[in-house]
């Protein structure tokens, strides 16, 4: 299968572990990831007023390209549109859905945009790579599994973009559990803990760290009272907030036990087979082959 | 121990000027405290989220002074159990953007120091500029 990729900015800088493991994993189930051509930055957080339609601009032009790219042949009759970053799905997500129920706002953007070859005809469906696992059904996922992460207790961090708000989300807001079986699916263990979709803090790690440092001391904690010996995640934010703003929480407290952070396409890698080095583990600042070695996953 | 709030005079068009950029109807806040009870920046706010809503709703312009819209991550947790339905985070923004909107930033791009302009990742940083300057 062939499907109309969306990278967003992090995923080609700091998030490189993601999209490579990610790509890479799919490539080992069947899916592969057309990137979008001249795609651009979805401005990262959703715009939240009622007369900002200028801000829907960016993720609603990305729709173009997927209607373009259907055109030219790159895809098949695929209307939708995978992410792989919860914060470009939930920003390209609110965005359609404003544009699918105001036809006056996407006259209006359209009209705007009148220098493109064509209109947005409102009929994308922005997805998420999770969402698209599920879809293909966790079974199919277990069973093409060569190494189960037997034994291996992974606590599922939604963050908030995955599921929230409830007209986005990609699973019950309060109760999800689609992580839990993607984990389940590579035979690892499940933690049942309380901070799987608490914020971590997102862009106030800019200026003002000390509120990161406390989300994210509580989230770990809280992990580790559970028995978690991974976090996954599909934030690079959230990801950047766990991992690097936890080594440095480690630094300043010698005695804080830290818990590595993987992406979720990463541990999916290990599970199906691919070598760590398709999976960049070496961009994980909190060591990540720790444990997989220590579980016998790699070595 | 009790707390004695001095109102203003209430301001109308403030409340009908949040009312309309947020697109929520402030005035259905039942004032159940929901929103307040589950906010993870809370603990940092000088006044809480249903606080800000009743003050909004009596149209008290004084609520710009505060940290709270600020501190607002639009994480959408209140968003998600508000039993009205209404949507904080637009409130949280509609207030920002009152104050972005007459030019007046919140955060200093400058004040970024070099090492962490180079390690931050780029989602973080746009994200900051998109809600804390105009």
């Amino acid at each position: 299968m062939k499907i109309p990729y969306f990278p967003g900015c992090t995923l080609k800088t700091t998030a490189q572990n993601f999209e490579m493991s990610a790509i890479e994993s799919a490539k080992k189930i069947g899916i592969e990831f057309i990137e979008l051509p001249r795609w651009n930055c979805c401005g990262v957080v959703a715009s939240l007023t009622s007369d900002d339609l200028m801000r829907h601009l960016a993720p609603v032009r990305n729709f173009l390209r997927v209607q373009e790219m259907n055109k030219q042949g790159l895809v098949e009759n695929e209307n939708r549109l995978l992410t792989l970053c919860s914060m470009c799905y939930n920003t390209l997500s609110l965005s359609n859905l404003r544009m699918k129920n105001d036809a006056d706002d996407l006259q209006k953007i359209n009209d705007f945009m009148h220098k493109e070859e064509e209109n947005y005809d409102g009929n994308i469906e922005v997805v998420h790579f999770l969402s698209i696992l599920e879809e293909m059904g966790f079974d199919k996922l277990a069973q093409k599994i060569t190494k189960p992460l037997k034994d291996l207790k992974v606590a599922s961090y939604y963050g908030c973009m995955l599921l929230r708000p409830k007209e986005v989300g990609i699973d019950d807001a309060e109760a999800p559990t689609i992580l839990e079986n993607f984990v389940k699916s590579l035979k690892a263990e499940t933690v049942d803990w309380d901070a799987g979709s608490r914020c971590c803090g997102s862009y106030h790690t800019v200026n003002n760290v000390e509120i990161v440092y406390t989300l994210v001391k509580g989230i770990i904690l809280d992990a580790r009272k559970n028995g978690a010996e991974a976090i996954i995640t599909s934030c690079p934010l959230c990801a950047f907030n766990l991992d690097v703003r936890q080594s440095e929480i480690k630094k300043d407290n010698p005695d804080f036990q830290t818990i590595p952070i993987f992406y979720f396409t990463q541990l999916m890698g290990i599970a199906l087979g691919l070598n760590k080095e398709a999976l960049g583990l070496e961009f994980n600042k909190i060591d990540a082959e720790d444990i997989l070695k220590k579980k016998k996953l790699i070595k | 121990m009790a707390q004695i709030i001095k109102l203003k005079d209430k301001n109308t068009d403030f409340l009908e000027k949040i009312t309309e950029l947020s697109g929520e109807q402030i005035t259905l806040c039942e004032q159940c405290g929901t929103c307040s009870a589950g906010c993870p920046f809370v603990s940092e706010m000088d006044i809480n989220p249903s606080q800000i809503m009743r003050l909004v709703m009596l149209g008290q312009e004084s609520v710009m002074d505060s940290k709270t819209m600020w501190l607002c991550a639009s994480c959408f947790t209140c968003t998600v159990r508000c039993p009205r339905k209404l949507d904080l985070s637009k409130v949280s923004e509609a207030l920002r953007q009152v104050k972005l909107r007459g030019a007046i930033d919140e955060i200093d791009i400058k004040e970024i120091s070099d090492e962490e302009a180079l390690k931050l990742p780029t989602i973080a940083v746009v994200g900051s500029f998109r809600k804390f300057t105009g």
